[in-house]
């Protein structure tokens, strides 16, 4: 396979819907919240009852133009809306209101890292338009002949991202999606979950020997509702069609939808879906006109993208690029280093303790920064008690734990249960003397010129004193009174 | 005639309606004289001309994003031939 995989590369666009955070829906004053129960976020609009008028929301094409801005598009001043025509439950209508000639934006650009090199994907054109419903066809109460629907998500609004075959790996299209998601999350316009479908990802992929200029039949891929499910999906599918061209075969022109228990694709009957979509403008939807002004307020409003804050995270702080990737992974978790470091003395320190301790919390609980329950100028003061000395970092993290437990400050946790460092030079050389007459075996061992002993007694030192001396001064302690017993 | 029988059959098919033979030998060619009769709008020249999207020369007709009360569920699912559990009930369309 590794052969072949020299011999073929693929080509692969991606098309990446992303349900806006409004508060109604795109053309209908209902609630566009996820969930809830069935058929109880439906207006007569969205529900296609006969003589109704969609009118737009406002909100919506704001969201669209700051994506636009996002991924370096030309936003589209004048803009058309179209019905896409075809039949299934969840869409009563008949037709889904998008945007065929005349999307919103157009001709944009998305670069981002992958295996460390920058790399740029072009976004042929991002357009509004509205989900459909929901059709139940596994849940235990649905019978062997029916599929159940539910309109809620009918008119949820949409942008759909459609990028140019640029793409030429499964780690490419991951790390263009991972990049998608962040922006959209910084932007503030769709939470990014792929498993409740607010982000969803479908890919067209087709091969072609290495170096070559002509396409060939492309495949779509559907429901890869998870990251790690649309790096599978693309692999095995230019697996799939590797290994059919070369046994002779050819690939058809088909839609697949990724099965990923099972880690396969598989055709979708040619009956479930149709692409004489009959296109025509929405005579119910008059032109949108974007003024100069109005893009000019939308553009003012913009906060800082993922990347320009990656950026200033290391000048400003002087962090370096591992962690200020991390650090940006989330505008929350960004946030909460940032209002972290403000307060606290050393930003490095921040930085470690949060990527460290308040990441690993967060991931042993299931819970984002947004629900972790210590205030950031509460981890500041944790830390600013490390930095002058009066706690070392192993009590630090005695402390965070009571923290989270009691959700007591540290200073008052510190306090109650005695645990100050103790930097005291004579009592710790006392310490040191009495772990020293314990271990003749090792003081031999030093003298000897086994440096390596000075970590186990560093330990037992440690050790005697419950955690709290000073390790910096334990150390010098111990290395003078060694040298001492070695001149002797 | 342009419109063809097949013609006839594939519109009908995508819009799920089923018509006879003789149905079908009778559309084509109303739809055919339809055809006709719009075709003389080529031999306008409308190389400079825009092309209208909408007849009523208006633009951004816009609602602000504000929530406004949905319609009860009982009543969204009032004329649903069949329901069940709150859910409109359709025949099977996924094997």
């Amino acid at each position: 396979m590794s052969i072949l995989k020299e011999k073929y590369e693929a080509v692969i666009g991606l098309e990446v819907h992303v349900q806006l955070l409004t508060n109604s829906k795109i053309f209908s004053s209902s609630s566009a919240a996820f969930g809830g129960a069935p058929n109880s976020k439906v207006d007569p609009v969205c529900l296609g009852l006969p003589g109704v008028l969609p009118v737009l929301n406002r909100q919506t094409v704001n969201f669209a133009m700051r994506v636009g801005l996002a991924t370096n598009c030309k936003i589209g001043r004048h803009s058309i809306f179209a019905r896409k025509n075809y039949f299934y439950p969840d869409l009563p209508k008949g037709y889904q209101i998008s945007q065929f000639e005349e999307p919103v934006c157009e001709h944009g650009y998305l670069d981002f890292e992958v295996n460390g090199q920058m790399k740029r994907v072009g976004i042929t054109r991002i357009h509004l338009e509205e989900d459909a419903g929901k059709s139940i066809h596994a849940e235990e109460f649905v019978g062997s002949d029916e599929t159940l629907v539910d309109v809620n998500r009918c008119g949820v609004p949409l942008v759909e991202i459609v990028s140019e075959p640029d793409i030429r790996l499964a780690s490419e299209a991951v790390a263009y999606l991972v990049e998608l998601r962040r922006i959209v999350q910084y932007l503030g316009l769709c939470d990014g979950n792929m498993e409740e479908g607010s982000l969803r990802c479908d890919a067209n992929i087709s091969i072609r020997p290495v170096g070559g200029t002509e396409l060939g039949v492309k495949t779509e891929l559907k429901n890869m509702n998870s990251i790690s499910g649309v790096e599978n999906a693309i692999n095995y599918e230019i697996h799939r069609q590797i290994e059919l061209l070369e046994s002779g075969g050819a690939v058809t022109q088909q839609t697949l939808l990724w099965n990923a228990d099972k880690g396969i694709a598989r055709a979708m009957r040619s009956k479930e879906y149709s692409h004489d979509y009959r296109y025509f403008p929405d005579p119910d939807l008059v032109p949108l006109e974007i003024s100069d002004a109005w893009l000019q307020e939308v553009k003012s409003a913009l906060p800082e993208l993922p990347r320009a804050r990656k950026n200033r995270l290391i000048a400003e702080y002087k962090l370096p690029q591992y962690d200020a990737e991390v650090l940006t992974a989330t505008r929350p978790l960004a946030d909460y280093f940032e209002a972290t470091a403000g307060a606290c003395a050393d930003a490095k320190a921040a930085s470690n303790w949060i990527m460290g301790e308040v990441l690993r919390y967060l991931k042993e609980n299931e819970i984002t920064i947004e629900a972790f329950s210590v205030p950031p100028g509460e981890i500041a003061e944790l830390l600013n008690l490390v930095g002058d000395g009066t706690i070392n970092l192993k009590v630090a993290r005695i402390v965070f734990g009571a923290m989270l437990e009691t959700g007591k400050r540290a200073a008052v946790i510190v306090k109650e249960k005695g645990l100050v460092q103790v930097s005291d030079t004579a009592q710790i050389t006392a310490q040191v003397r009495m772990v020293l007459s314990d271990h003749p075996a090792e003081v031999e061992k030093y003298v000897a010129g086994k440096e390596q002993v000075v970590g186990f007694l560093v330990g037992q030192v440690m050790r005697a004193t419950r955690g709290q001396a000073n390790p910096k001064i334990v150390n010098e302690v111990l290395r003078t009174e060694l040298q001492a017993l070695a001149d002797s | 005639m342009r419109i063809k029988v097949e013609d006839i059959e594939k519109m009908a098919r995508l819009a799920r309606l089923s018509f006879t033979d003789e149905e079908k030998q009778n559309l084509a060619s109303h739809l055919d004289t339809i055809v006709s009769y719009v075709e003389k709008l080529d031999e306008l020249d409308t190389t400079d001309v825009q092309p209208t999207y909408h007849v009523l020369d208006m633009q951004n007709v816009l609602r602000d994003d504000v929530v406004e009360p949905s319609l009860h569920p009982d009543e969204v699912l009032r004329n649903a031939p069949n329901k069940k559990n709150g859910y409109f009930s359709v025949p099977k369309v996924i094997g």
